[in-house]
């Protein structure tokens, strides 16, 4: 998505996420989604580790946010949202993302992720997928209400 | 990502080869994938969004139009990733319906969501709802 000056970096989690991803969007602002981090790297020219090119030194860079003992799986994935989850100037987070779950690795990073975002000193909103049209209602109004208020939407 | 009752991904992705200026187009089993460069796609995108603006959801894709390692011409079975967006599209009529009364109703008038970090205690109100409920 082209960028301007007055949009906020939005943290999304599910990182994933379809509906997030376009709220934030559609609200004028820049969704930081798990797409964004992979297409730097399937979509760079090179044969250094296809087909995805994760490398060795990926679990080398999430060393800035997991510990040395934390599986390479934790750490892989962490060179891909660290960086997001630092550049990041607001954040939503979905709590009661099912979907979100996966192996031990998907399961840990996911709770750093949640950990680290709420480490943040930024402007934060926290839901639950919608149950009923009524719940939808809100929902929306929610991330409405949240995202102008961080200022320069449309 | 489409999910209204008024247009199909076909005819959004002949309305997108109509104004796309070299931007690749495919129909996916779910919506379309645009794929070409950044201010062309969001043109697309934009121009696309006003056919049916709370029905059409759109989203970046970190793989190209057809890649053998996410297509599910190639791969067989449901694509990786495939579950989250199938979870997702049975939420999408609630989140439609959202952008819709808001475009009627001020956002002044629609209360907050549950805080889902709270814990209330159960309200004497629900308590009774569910006890009626049970009786009936």
């Amino acid at each position: 998505m082209h960028r301007s000056p007055e949009m906020v970096k939005v943290f999304i989690y599910p990182a994933t996420s379809l509906i997030l991803s376009d709220m934030v969007a559609r609200f004028g602002h820049t969704p930081l989604s798990s797409a964004t981090a992979i297409r730097e790297r399937i979509q760079t020219a090179g044969l250094e580790s296809p087909p995805l090119q994760i490398t060795p030194e990926e679990p080398k860079k999430g060393l800035k946010w997991a510990a040395v003992e934390v599986p390479a799986g934790v750490r892989g994935r962490m060179s891909l949202y660290g960086p997001m989850i630092e550049a990041c100037e607001a954040a939503i987070i979905i709590n009661d993302a099912d979907l979100a779950f996966g192996c031990m690795g998907c399961a840990r990073t996911n709770e750093l992720i949640k950990f680290l975002v709420h480490q943040k000193d930024i402007p934060r909103l926290e839901l639950n997928y919608p149950k009923n049209e009524e719940d939808g209602v809100k929902f929306v109004a929610a991330i409405k209400r949240f995202l102008t208020g961080l200022g320069g939407s449309k | 990502m489409v999910e209204s009752f008024d247009i199909t991904p076909a005819d959004l992705a002949l309305r997108g080869y109509e104004i796309s200026k070299g931007a690749m187009i495919k129909e996916t089993c779910f919506g379309l994938v645009i794929n070409g460069k950044e201010e062309e796609v969001d043109r697309i995108v934009a121009a696309l969004r006003k056919i049916d603006p709370d029905h059409i959801f759109v989203k970046d894709r970190g793989f190209p139009p057809g890649d053998a390692r996410r297509c599910r011409a190639n791969l067989g079975g449901a694509r990786p990733g495939y579950n989250g967006l199938e979870f997702e599209m049975s939420i999408l009529p609630y989140v439609s319906h959202g952008l819709e009364v808001l475009d009627k109703k001020d956002i002044k008038d629609i209360p907050p969501p549950e805080d889902p970090l709270e814990h209330p205690l159960l309200d004497i109100y629900k308590l009774k709802k569910l006890i009626d409920a049970q009786e009936s």
